[in-house]
């Protein structure tokens, strides 16, 4: 089932994400072995140990980052890695909208960031303001209801990733 | 300067969240969105699920409300709960028993008026609260309101804000004395102007209440007002990343700063703060001259310093006169007051009004004090802009309304959180505690002998009710299942000695209540309270010493020792014969 948005469409989705030990045999932790192709999107610790291995694979490789993982971890392999994903574990958790944020505003992250874990409609909008453009809806979630989080408020006032200036400053624009 | 009006954009962020939380509401009912995770979404929207029926918590921003919007609430009071409202110590209002389903019914109704329940709850940041006095005050330094709605607008569906570990509550107080209790918030801001008479903020991060009562720390003594936003954006960050997510009271940034240290978080934020300053979120004059404009200004006439008439009846009027020297407070425009509303009145619960009281209200409103009005952190209604020749005619129709209570200061103006009647977070019923005090100290001479007291009480540790800086404290606990009362005193909310507040000057800040011993069963506490006040009013050097500076004086083992150390004291306490006073 195709639940993946993309750039406020749904879209079929070509990423394969890797989890720490997530094979029948392994032990926690251990670092999972990636397929010779295709577009992977990998665990920071795996990324970390074998990052010229995985950037030298003829797939895409991804890497993807838990809510405890700030900007900081990837800061350095920017310009290598073409999709970052960000893991929310829970509704309440919010440090992946500081680390998405931060990946657009201070290091200048173009590529997408997708959202992953519980990427539920009803948070859609704010992580879209943070910077992502991507989002793996929870197998629950309907694409097409989801769809329509994005036009639920049409005005913010902040600035944020996707809006330079806050209301304050395109208000003034607009008078001018 | 009062009440923010709308703007169109304004009004529309308002309307597209009351269809936003419909539609949660309606997959909720549907079973498309599960119990757990329609809950932080409701609670975004003030509702909670209470101990007997949903309670829905409406913003009233800065405490500032115009007649309609009072009768607004008294409609929803009518309409849709039991026909009362309580309003609560963060200058919201609260309607116990309206019905889940209903809930966008009502929100789309506070809309017309240009109210919300936006983040009255939930781990993001809360309504800000501010001087119930502010724009009308003497001693004020600043207008806070101007700041207050300013902050208001930024943290308003703030992207990177609205999932923090913890719920975030900021105060703004602009005057020399603290009516806002700022250093008892996640951020206190206190307006304050340098040499040059430039404004900016004296910066307090990390107060608080609940189980780790803290009294902030002034994280930055000086921070020029075009910089507020990117000062709190950095701060928050922080928050949000670093906070502890791992254990919900361990979860407020108070612990954070405290953990941290306060000198290795400060320059945690500053270091995030140097990255965002003089970004787009700096403020600029145009916008402050825009908000404000947006605010109603009082057409105030130009009247006499003092009203003559006002003092030939305060000659004579011995009941008027007290209700005047609690009730009315100063008004910085010649021959103008502000009038407190007393919702502390015996055999009522603090704070609660039923529908017909807000209609009156609203109407005195209109009457006397320019359509608006305003709740106090304390739990009454003020009525900021009276002409001084009017004084006597609110004074009669507030005893109509039984709002005339001459007690503001006194132990009887009892903050009161609503307890194990209504809260599913209390271990013990707080109300019937207040009611029982109010009973005893239901002498009015005696009342205001005994003089400035702030008494608080809570039904837990999460403190709604401030007993941690009430000059008593009562705080309600479960032993076994059965409620007790744990007393403390020597709390103080910081609002009550004059100081100068400027860059570089300490402030009279808050200070904690110590526990005085083991806790009393609820029949037990007013003689309790009755021992503290024997033994302040004895040991007192006059009657300008209130109780609270007898405690600092003297520390708290007198107190003790009234309460704990009698002869006989199994022995059923003997209750002074105050009704034949």
């Amino acid at each position: 089932m195709a639940n993946l948005i993309r750039n406020r469409r749904v879209e079929a989705d070509s990423w394969l994400r890797l989890e720490l030990g997530a094979g029948p045999n392994e032990t926690a932790g251990a670092l999972p072995p990636v397929p010779a192709d295709g577009d992977v999107i990998v665990p920071l610790a795996l990324w970390q140990a074998r990052r010229d291995a995985l950037a030298a694979r003829s797939g895409k490789t991804g890497v993807w980052l838990d809510s405890k993982d700030g900007p900081e971890s990837i800061a350095g392999d920017l310009a290598r890695l073409p999709l970052i994903a960000i893991n929310f574990p829970s509704i309440a958790d919010g440090r992946g909208l500081s680390t998405a944020r931060l990946l657009r505003e201070r290091h200048g992250y173009t590529g997408e960031i997708r959202a992953i874990g519980t990427v539920i409609k009803d948070l859609l909008l704010g992580m879209h303001r943070c910077g992502f453009d991507a989002f793996l809806l929870r197998d629950d979630q309907d694409p097409a209801d989801a769809l329509l989080a994005f036009d639920e408020l049409a005005d913010a006032y902040q600035a944020s990733a996707v809006e330079t200036q806050p209301l304050f400053r395109r208000r003034l624009a607009g008078a001018r | 300067m009062s009440l923010y009006i709308y703007d169109e954009i304004d009004q529309r962020v308002v309307d597209q969240r009351v269809a936003q939380y419909r539609d949660q509401t309606q997959r909720f009912l549907a079973g498309k969105l599960s119990e757990e995770e329609f809950r932080p979404l409701r609670l975004r929207n003030g509702l909670y699920v209470q101990r007997y029926a949903p309670m829905l918590r409406v913003a009233i921003p800065y405490g500032i409300l115009s007649s309609q919007q009072l009768r607004m609430l008294a409609h929803i009071a009518r309409k849709y709960d039991r026909d009362y409202g309580h309003f609560s110590t963060r200058q919201n209002i609260q309607y116990n028993w309206p019905k889940l389903e209903e809930v966008p019914d009502i929100l789309a109704e506070l809309a017309t008026v240009q109210m919300h329940a936006i983040q009255t709850s939930g781990n993001c940041i809360r309504n800000i609260t501010a001087d119930h006095f502010g724009g009308v005050a003497r001693d004020e330094i600043v207008d806070s309101f101007v700041w207050c709605e300013i902050i208001r607008q930024w943290s308003t569906f703030h992207p990177e804000f609205n999932w923090l570990p913890r719920k975030f509550k900021i105060a703004v107080n602009g005057a020399s004395v603290d009516r806002a209790a700022t250093h008892v918030h996640d951020i206190g801001l206190h307006a304050v102007r340098d040499d040059k008479g430039e404004i900016g903020f004296r910066v307090v991060i990390g107060g608080g209440l609940g189980r780790t009562p803290i009294v902030g720390p002034v994280v930055r003594e000086f921070l020029p007002w075009q910089h507020l936003l990117t000062y709190l954006e950095a701060a928050l960050r922080v928050y949000n990343r670093y906070g502890r997510r791992d254990n919900m009271y361990k979860a407020r940034i108070k612990i954070l700063v405290k953990e941290t240290g306060l000198e290795k978080f400060r320059a945690e934020v500053e270091a995030e703060w140097a990255l965002l300053k003089d970004g787009p979120n700096t403020l600029i004059a145009e916008e402050v001259r825009r908000v404000e404009a947006r605010f109603t200004k009082p057409a105030y006439a130009t009247l006499p310093e003092n009203d003559t008439a006002l003092a030939e009846k305060l000659a004579v009027d011995t009941a008027f006169r007290n209700w005047h020297q609690r009730n009315v407070f100063p008004h910085k425009v010649p021959g103008y007051a502000a009038v407190t509303l007393s919702l502390k009145k015996s055999g009522i619960p603090p704070g609660d009004a039923t529908s017909a009281q807000m209609d009156a209200v609203a109407d005195l409103a209109d009457r006397y004090s320019f359509g608006e009005l305003r709740v106090s952190h304390e739990q009454n209604l003020v009525l900021a802009d009276v002409r001084q020749s009017d004084l006597a005619a609110v004074w009669e129709e507030a005893k109509k309304l039984g709002f005339a209570t001459p007690n503001i200061g006194l132990l009887t103006n009892i903050i009161c959180c609503p307890g194990g009647d209504f809260c599913s977070l209390a271990n013990a019923k707080s109300i019937p505690v207040a009611l029982a005090i109010q009973e005893r100290f239901d002498n009015l001479d005696y009342l205001h002998d005994i003089g400035e007291l702030d008494l608080n009480i809570s039904g837990c540790i999460n403190a709604c009710g401030h007993h941690h800086v009430g000059h008593i404290g009562i705080l309600g606990v479960d032993k076994n299942s059965e409620e007790w009362y744990q007393i403390q005193v020597g709390g103080n909310q910081g609002e009550t000695k004059q100081g100068e507040i400027r860059p570089g000057v300490a402030f009279p800040g808050a200070s904690l209540g110590k526990v005085i011993g083991p806790s009393f069963a609820r029949a037990e506490v007013p003689d309790v309270i009755e021992d503290l006040i024997t033994c302040y009013l004895e040991r007192r050097d006059s009657e300008a010493e209130r109780f609270i500076d007898v405690v600092h004086r003297i520390g708290v083992e007198p107190f003790k020792k009234a309460v704990y150390g009698k002869p006989d004291s199994k022995s059923p306490r003997r209750s002074r014969q105050l009704a034949t006073a």
